[in-house]
């Protein structure tokens, strides 16, 4: 059956009517596309990499991004909702959007050259070259100001040289946006962007084995050893932790609506099953536990998602901060984890099935509250704001 | 070629509906609306076949209030090229009425092809397309599940129970089309936003007499429980009498 969404206090009525046929066409193309193949994709841990061209054709990849470059042009409450609903079919495949659009995108586009950007954008959204984000490393996740990487500049251009991990699309990149220090390690501000065919020699990549979550994903450790690049590979606007930063603000507000999609599909599969499950006679649907359960399910479901619709107005307003990106992101996903949880105890047996998806979401959300900034984590960057006071 | 394809702004067929309190219509409350199933095949059939026979032109037409005009839209971000909205308080339920306006439409347009869905998911009455056809003057075929096009005509399959008819016709000619024919394509983003620079003019219907109205809308009678009434050829006297004095149908 068709998703139908869940809506309980009308949002629908405060999008557009594009906003709400951007949802509608990404969500049926969700149902036609996605869901046929995603329990067999994340059981056998691979990413649905034929789907890469339907994505680009239906045009998601960068979607906030402007036409010149070949992109959608759309506002952002329109590519929450794209998240949102890629989201609903799994998040493996929604942080591949989010890192192709959010993490390799946004960066040429906001600290790339014209040429970088006529170059590489129009390609990014045709998903002819497929894209990562270089910034996490073995041992610097939460604090990325620690990295290692380094970039020494030469006569011809940049030596780089260093290990990322946890990078999402990392081995089927054909291209990297790497962050590395030109100064002293020591020296956070001399973090500067990289664009790097993957094809360059001294790259290599090599898949995350014995994932339990994000089967349907590519996370990859990526190596750099002596890789050689010529000076225009340098994002000349690049400079500072700051860049890094602001992709990751623009992927965190897409996760928040992306959360909420999962936790969507997670409500809609336990209230279907809930009528449909006959025990002692009756629907469980008719006992009290279940009843309570969906009730909580459905109030946190809407107050996420007023929280994300009054964010995205905030970003095409132009005012939305980092911290309260921080905050959507957190409680969202928070949520969706819960939802997802407590729907796949609904499902009693049958939810530890692939065949339902609340398991599968349920895995998935465990890496979607610990990437791009951890629950914890955006707990203190709010303390900070609160306080005045950094507690890191 | 230059293909018309009319469009119906229907309910969602999936949703649960409640009967309005008029009790001649459905109540609006909370429904969605989207292009009806069959009307999504033939604009894919149109979009294919302008694709296939180049250059061309699809145009979209409707008829019913300014709400249409998003379905209008629907068809333009699939690929349409222009809509016509042809404005109505209401669309009446005598498909006669509506096969007037839109053949006053239809009719110094030129189109090679006028494409309708079988029927409306809604009213499944299927009448709209046959009767402007004949107002027309133009040959219909309905139900087509197979389309061929060359040479100024066409050859269509149509699927009949156990069998499956072949029909050649020239064009202009009038087609309605049925499932299983092509899958409509969903609307890219682009296509989306494309929509909102396409062109669509509105107009006035020129509706004909409406004769034809709703007198009552009721949802069908609970089936009751069966009742076994006995076994073997015993049983069938009793049979008798209850299919004579009970539900009087002999």
């Amino acid at each position: 059956m068709a998703f139908e969404g869940v809506d309980f206090y009308q949002l629908d009525t405060l999008l557009s009517e594009e906003e709400r046929a951007i949802r509608d066409t990404v969500r049926a193309w969700v149902d036609r596309h996605l869901m046929p193949v995603i329990g067999e994709c994340y059981i056998e841990g691979r990413f649905p990499k034929e789907l890469i061209p339907g994505l680009a054709e239906l045009g998601v990849l960068g979607a906030n991004l402007p036409e010149k470059y070949g992109c959608a042009g759309l506002n952002n409450v329109a590519y929450g909702l794209i998240m949102q609903e890629l989201e609903r079919g799994d998040s493996g495949v929604r942080s591949f959007a989010s890192v192709q659009g959010a993490l390799v995108m946004y960066p040429i586009h906001a600290y790339g050259s014209e040429e970088q950007k006529q170059h590489w954008l129009p390609r990014l959204a045709a998903g002819q070259e497929i894209g990562c984000f270089g910034l996490t490393e073995p041992d610097y996740g939460s604090n990325p100001a620690g990295m290692i990487s380094t970039a020494k500049e030469t006569a011809e251009g940049w030596v780089l040289n260093g290990t990322k991990m946890w990078i999402t699309n990392g081995s089927q990149a054909t291209v990297a946006i790497v962050w590395a220090k030109t100064g002293e390690l020591d020296d956070p501000k001399s973090i500067r962007g990289f664009i790097v065919p993957t094809s360059t020699q001294g790259y290599t990549a090599k898949d995350q084995k014995g994932k339990l979550s994000l089967r349907a994903s590519d996370t990859s450790e990526i190596h750099l050893e002596e890789v050689h690049l010529p000076k225009d590979a340098l994002l000349p606007r690049s400079g500072g932790l700051k860049s890094p930063l602001g992709c990751l603000t623009q992927a965190r507000y897409g996760i928040a609506w992306g959360a909420m999609g999962a936790a969507m599909a997670c409500y809609d599969e336990a209230r279907q099953y809930a009528r449909d499950r006959v025990m002692f006679g009756k629907p469980i649907a008719a006992t009290q536990i279940q009843q309570v359960r969906l009730a909580e399910m459905l109030t946190e479901i809407t107050k996420a998602q007023c929280l994300a619709l009054t964010l995205g107005r905030l970003k095409d307003q132009g005012t939305m901060t980092p911290q309260q990106v921080s905050l959507a992101k957190r409680n969202n996903v928070q949520i969706a984890c819960e939802c997802a949880r407590e729907a796949r105890r609904l499902l009693g047996a049958n939810g530890i099935l692939v065949e339902y998806h609340s398991m599968r979401h349920m895995a998935n959300l465990e890496s979607v509250y610990t990437y791009e900034g951890t629950h914890d984590m955006h707990a203190l960057i709010l303390g900070q704001e609160i306080t005045g006071i950094a507690a890191f | 070629m230059k293909i018309a394809v009319c469009i119906k702004r229907v309910p969602d067929t999936e949703m649960g509906f409640a009967i309005a309190a008029n009790r001649t219509s459905i109540d609006p409350a909370g429904l969605k609306f989207d292009l009806s199933d069959f009307d999504g095949y033939a604009v894919e059939v149109a979009l294919r076949l302008v694709e296939k026979h180049p250059p061309g032109e699809v145009v979209a037409i409707t008829l019913g209030p300014d709400a249409a005009q998003e379905t209008l839209r629907k068809a333009l971000s699939m690929g349409v090229d222009r809509g016509v909205h042809l404005s109505a308080a209401e669309v009446p339920f005598d498909g006669l009425a509506t096969a007037r306006a839109l053949a006053a439409e239809l009719k110094d347009n030129r189109y090679d092809l006028i494409l309708f869905g079988r029927m409306a998911t809604d009213s499944g009455n299927g009448t709209v397309g046959p009767m402007t056809a004949e107002l027309l003057g133009l040959p219909c075929v309905s139900a087509v599940s197979g389309l061929e096009l060359g040479d100024g005509r066409g050859t269509a399959q149509r699927e009949l129970e156990g069998a499956t008819e072949t029909v050649t016709f020239p064009l202009p000619a009038v087609l309605t089309i049925d499932e299983g024919i092509a899958r409509p394509r969903l609307p890219s983003l682009k296509g989306i936003m494309a929509a909102k620079k396409k062109p669509v003019e509105s107009r006035p219907a020129a509706l004909g007499p409406v004769r034809l109205t709703v007198d009552l809308l009721e949802l069908p009678k609970e089936r009751a429980a069966g009742r076994i009434i006995g076994e073997g050829p015993e049983a069938v006297p009793e049979l008798i009498r209850l299919l004579r004095d009970e539900a009087k149908v002999l």
